[in-house]
């Protein structure tokens, strides 16, 4: 008796599963699978073939109006490979991709804004290396410096794809004219430009790090700053890798400069409050002072160009724009910037074709002709960017004399590099001594 | 517009429907016509979808988690643990940051359940029966309406900081400004900030406990509220000994329902402050080492710690249904 | 709260002397009680009202000072819901798409629990059998599973299947399109069990005793039982339960993004609300509208089923 019930049961769920399964044989039909590669507009990709009718899933952590750019950028490519793009976009990336990597449902490529979470998804065993194609097309269009932050021993796994340049410092260019202020060129100007700009009445500097759970980001990006330019490329290279503690007097030292700005009380912060209110004003709103003659100097990565308010006209002749954060030395040019790679979690010969494509010279200059854009891709041509600040990061990263340094904390594990690093530094910010916060950083990298 | 993506999914959902029509009538049909003496049999096919369902959505998980939390990274093997014994809960223990969390974590516990379980009794005994009583639930039930992403909105506009000489933005500083104080940066000093964290919850489990309480105020049988009146009470003795006793079941219900959901906040913590100036909590930390910081042993060491929370809980229910079962 | 002085007689209350039907309702009715009542309203009700007002004033207005500023210089525009319904993205229609996304995830996901909860708990409160207790017990604690560490095993059950020393004993799901729907009914299904069956197990139990041995004496099976007399009075129950799941499910972006996946084709309304301010948060502003475009559903599920919770659990049955 009680068998026939069970039985019964099973019967049931088989039916349901039937059910549900009819629904998956009648939708998974009609897709075309024919490409557009004979036609003329087509011609620059006639060697992506016979990967029509296939999709590729992408993962991103870019989204919104951001996001519908980068689809525009690769719509023609799809269109005529007859490949169909499969595109996501999430805030919580990073996280969401180890559940989705953990569970065995990873994407078939994901833009990795972090080489250190790129290197330890490769190390895992997760990622794919990059194709042949892939390789050669990385290797004609981006520098070495750029590659080896995709290198895991010795195995290229990913192509830049955007990126941002963080050295900068925003101002008004009005401001500066009406109060017959010149743009500093070496660090002892910006410190007297400072003073100069504090007896004013004016607190020069203001700044803001609550970015919800990523709180802390942006101080995180001027201890890099400074510390490249107070210590020079070399320590920061053995920083990030930890060859030197994260409590080096080498470390400190350059935590007590950007200390000597940032929790400084005639220095900041214009407009917004006492230091520590940098600790909870959204680092959207940091610079918005400027704007309002509150504050004069802001210093914030390239993409901040998008955070103004309604209206600010960002150019050397705007209301907003930006110069070069000043190194020590003047004849020195260090650069910290970032930027996202593509690694592939699946190398069937679609995903490769979309991987090589993606850095390719003609993806990056589809995007760019859209705006908001910058890309160390040799083949950009500097035409298509429109935007004042895209073009000066673009001129800034094809410099040859630029030493380029890609943000540490995306480097680090990410215990440290999105976890105790902006926590440490938040509550540097909000009182916590650099000794504390040094010691409690180095305490907590992964052993 | 293109909607030629949308009769695919309301088929789906038809077909979802069906399914479930499909599992309601043929269990129920199975169960009428096959008559079964033993009645362990027919409580096992009772159980059984939702056995299933448990077994694989959380039992399989919640073991995996135990056995996860005596693990760490393997440094030498990325994506690999290796043992670690009990290293994670000497480290829950003994880090100052953890401990604080901790503490946090028994703020909220401590806080949430009876505020919000307070402010749901009071306001449904004072809205029953009253002139256009649904309108003024809905307003205490908004809350529980809006999502998280919403909630997490609302509150940052209300704790808004900006200097004194500025426009503020934030209503309680506006308030503090108008009564003639200095604006505060409420998210930035413990242990305070924690406590108008603890706000937003109240303010989104209050509907809850509401609706629930004024059910059980409904059902409390007329002769005995008859009766209460005919002795003369005053209201005030009339909740005491009379509403409150007739809907302990339903407190209990609601108490023990919102601990659990307190233990396991996450989101408002991550929207509000992130975790930063010591605002922390169990869960937040938990999601934080195990997924973002990519260490899944600190991780499920938490989620241990937070079952070994409900562990009075747990027990208070064993004593509860003993005693139901001996007045049956 | 302060002693209030005895009953003012109103007029409800001589309405029917002896009619136990119209029962005769008596609040704290005086002036305290009014008072304190409109404050808790008025606490509960600003914070939402704050932001209704905001979701009407221009984005600089909303980031230059406070809501209240409306009122002495009032400045509307309807842009922000014109930007979150329509979108400034190239594909229109956006935001109707994941609406019907939510409306297809949430339907199924509070159908199974609730009949699969309403199953259990009976079996928990009226069946004898050996460890009832015990499973009662054991589910009631499952409740403190965080979802957040059942996501990875549950998602490599759909994508991996079930094998057990290499023997595959369920195959992977391996589900596309649509068919991801299906994964997120399995997953608020299962999250969903424990708080159900707590609930409606609380309910059961409390149904009279001799009202089952009643059935029994006549001879009804315990499915004819549970079918015609627990579960038509339990209605009530059922009717919060099912609140509550889908004000979770409505609400819900964690399991969603993991068993959906993120884009217009699966994923719910707040899946695109939380990506609606951009890739760095600048667009908050148009949050302000998106919310209150997400509770509108929420309200009328609220406000349609409160009659089934406001009228009692047990009203006018054979308690006692």
């Amino acid at each position: 008796m009680a068998s026939a019930r069970r039985r019964s049961f099973v019967a049931l769920v088989a039916a349901a599963g039937l059910t549900l399964g009819g629904g998956l044989a009648a939708c998974s039909s009609g897709e075309k699978s024919s490409d557009n590669l004979d036609k003329p507009e087509c011609a620059a990709f006639k060697d992506y073939t016979g990967i029509a009718g296939k999709t590729v899933s992408v993962y991103t952590s870019i989204r919104d109006a951001e996001a519908d750019l980068l689809q525009q950028s690769w719509k023609q490519w799809a269109d005529c490979t007859g490949v169909k793009i499969d595109y996501e976009g999430n805030g919580d990336f990073e996280a969401q991709l180890q559940v989705r990597v953990q569970g065995g449902n990873a994407p078939d490529i994901a833009f990795i804004p972090q080489p250190g979470l790129l290197e330890k998804l490769a190390k895992a065993g997760n990622l794919k290396p990059a194709g042949d194609k892939t390789q050669t097309m990385a290797k004609q269009n981006y520098s070495a410096d750029w590659l080896k932050y995709a290198t895991v021993d010795g195995k290229l796994y990913g192509a830049p794809l955007g990126s941002n340049v963080k050295s900068f410092v925003w101002y008004s260019p009005k401001m500066f004219k009406d109060k017959g202020w010149t743009i500093p060129t070496s660090w002892d100007e910006l410190i007297s430009l400072s003073d100069k700009i504090a007896a004013t009445g004016i607190k020069p500097w203001c700044a803001g790090i609550e970015s919800g759970s990523a709180t802390g980001w942006p101080a995180t990006d001027w201890i890099e700053d400074v510390l490249l330019r107070d210590q020079g490329p070399d320590v920061y290279d053995q920083w990030v890798s930890h060859s030197i503690p994260f409590n080096d007097p080498k470390i400190a030292s350059a935590v007590d400069k950007v200390g000597s700005i940032l929790k400084n009380d005639k220095y900041v912060n214009g407009g917004l409050g006492g230091v520590k209110s940098i600790a909870t004003t959204s680092f959207q709103a940091g610079g918005t002072p400027i704007t309002q003659g509150k504050c004069a100097l802001h210093r914030q990565a390239s993409f901040y160009a998008n955070q103004w308010p309604q209206g600010t006209k960002v150019g050397e002749d705007g209301d907003v724009f930006a110069f070069y954060f000043p190194a020590v030395d003047p004849s020195k040019k260090p650069v910290l910037g970032a930027g996202e790679f593509t690694a592939v979690f699946d190398d069937r010969p679609e995903v490769q074709a979309f991987q090589t494509y993606l850095a390719s010279a003609d993806h990056a200059n589809s995007r760019a002709k859209l705006g908001n854009w910058v890309s160390a891709n040799k083949g950009l041509d500097i035409a298509n960017v429109a935007n004042p600040i895209d073009k000066k990061s673009v001129e800034i990263l094809k410099d040859s004399s630029t030493v380029f340094r890609f943000d540490g904390s995306d480097l680090m594990p990410a215990a440290v590099g999105a976890g105790s690093f902006w926590k440490g530094m938040t509550d540097w910010i909000n009182g916590k001594s650099t000794k504390d916060t040094l010691d409690y950083i180095e305490n907590s990298w992964p052993k | 517009m293109d909607f030629s993506n949308e009769p695919p999914k309301l088929l789906e959902l038809l077909y979802g429907v069906i399914a479930f029509l499909a599992v309601v009538g043929v269990l129920l049909f199975v169960l009428d016509k096959l008559p079964m003496r033993k009645e362990r049999w027919i409580a096992l096919t009772f159980l059984f979808p939702a056995g299933a369902l448990l077994t694989i959505g959380l039992v399989i998980p919640a073991i995996r988690t135990f056995i996860l939390s005596f693990t760490k990274p393997d440094i030498a093997h990325p994506g690999t643990n290796k043992f670690a014994g009990f290293e994670n809960y000497i480290w829950m223990f003994t880090e100052p940051e953890s401990r604080h969390t901790l503490l946090n974590t028994l703020l909220w516990v401590l806080l949430v359940p009876t505020v919000s379980t307070a402010v749901g009794l009071i306001y449904s005994v004072l809205v029953d029966r009253s002139r256009g009583e649904a309108f003024a639930k809905s307003l205490i039930f908004m809350p529980m309406a809006i999502s998280f992403v919403g909630a997490g909105i609302i509150w940052k506009f209300i704790y808004e900081y900006r200097p004194e000489d500025e426009k503020q933005l934030g209503l309680l500083n506006q308030l503090v400004v108008w009564l003639g104080g200095t604006p505060q940066q409420w998210l930035l000093k413990g242990p305070w900030n924690t406590l108008f964290l603890i706000v937003v919850l109240i303010w989104i489990q209050a509907g809850f406990a509401m609706v629930v309480l004024s059910a059980a105020i409904k059902a409390i049988p007329a002769e005995i509220v008859e009766a209460a009146r005919l002795d003369g009470v005053t209201p005030w003795q009339m909740f005491w000994r009379v509403t409150v006793p007739s809907i302990r079941p339903a407190l209990i219900v609601v108490l023990v329902t919102i601990t659990i959901a307190t233990l396991k906040v996450f989101d408002i913590v991550r929207a509000m402050t992130g975790g930063n100036f010591g605002t922390s909590v169990l869960a937040y930390d938990m999601y934080n080492w195990a997924f973002p910081f990519d260490n899944t042993g600190r991780g499920s060491t938490l989620a241990v710690f937070l079952f070994l929370l409900v562990t009075p809980i747990v027990i208070y229910q064993i004593r509860n249904l003993r005693q139901q079962r001996e007045i049956r | 709260m302060t002693v209030v002085p005895p009953a003012v007689v109103t007029g409800e209350t001589e309405v029917a002397p002896g009619g136990v039907a119209k029962r005769v309702g008596k609040r704290l009715t005086s002036r305290t009680a009014t008072v304190v009542s409109i404050l808790i309203a008025l606490l509960w009700t600003v914070p939402t009202f704050g932001l209704f007002i905001s979701s009407f004033r221009p984005e600089n207005d909303i980031k230059g000072d406070g809501w209240w500023n409306f009122f002495t210089n009032p400045s509307f525009t309807l842009e922000n819901y014109q930007e979150v319904l329509f979108g400034t993205s190239n594909v229109n229609g956006r935001l109707a798409s994941y609406f019907i996304n939510s409306i297809v995830i949430t339907i199924p996901s509070v159908l199974f629990p609730v009949f699969f909860c309403s199953l259990a708990a009976y079996a928990l409160a009226w069946l004898n059998f050996k460890g009832r207790d015990w499973i009662y017990i054991g589910i009631f604690a499952l409740q403190i599973v965080p979802l957040q560490m059942a996501l990875v095993p549950l998602l490599s059950f759909f994508s991996r299947g079930v094998s057990l020393g290499g023997v595959t004993i369920l195959p992977a799901w391996d589900l596309q399109g649509p068919d991801k729907f299906i994964q997120v009914w399995f997953a608020h299904t299962c999250f969903a069990l424990p708080l159900g069956i707590f609930l409606l197990h609380n309910f059961m139990a409390d149904l009279p005793r001799d009202l089952i041995e009643a059935a029994k004496v006549d001879g009804a099976s315990h499915p004819k039982i549970f079918r015609s007399v627990v579960l038509p009075l339990i209605v009530p129950a059922l009717a919060s339960f099912a609140i509550f799941q889908f004000l979770w499910v409505w609400n819900d972006l964690l399991v969603a993004l993991i068993f959906a996946g993120g884009n217009q084709r699966t994923a719910p309304l707040t899946v695109r609300l939380a990506e609606m301010a951009g890739t760095r948060g600048n667009e908050w502003q148009r949050l302000t509208s998106g919310a209150f475009i997400s509770i509108v559903i929420p309200l009328i599920v609220f406000l349609s089923l409160q009659r089934y919770f406001v009228r009692g659990l047990l009203a006018g049955s054979v308690k006692g």
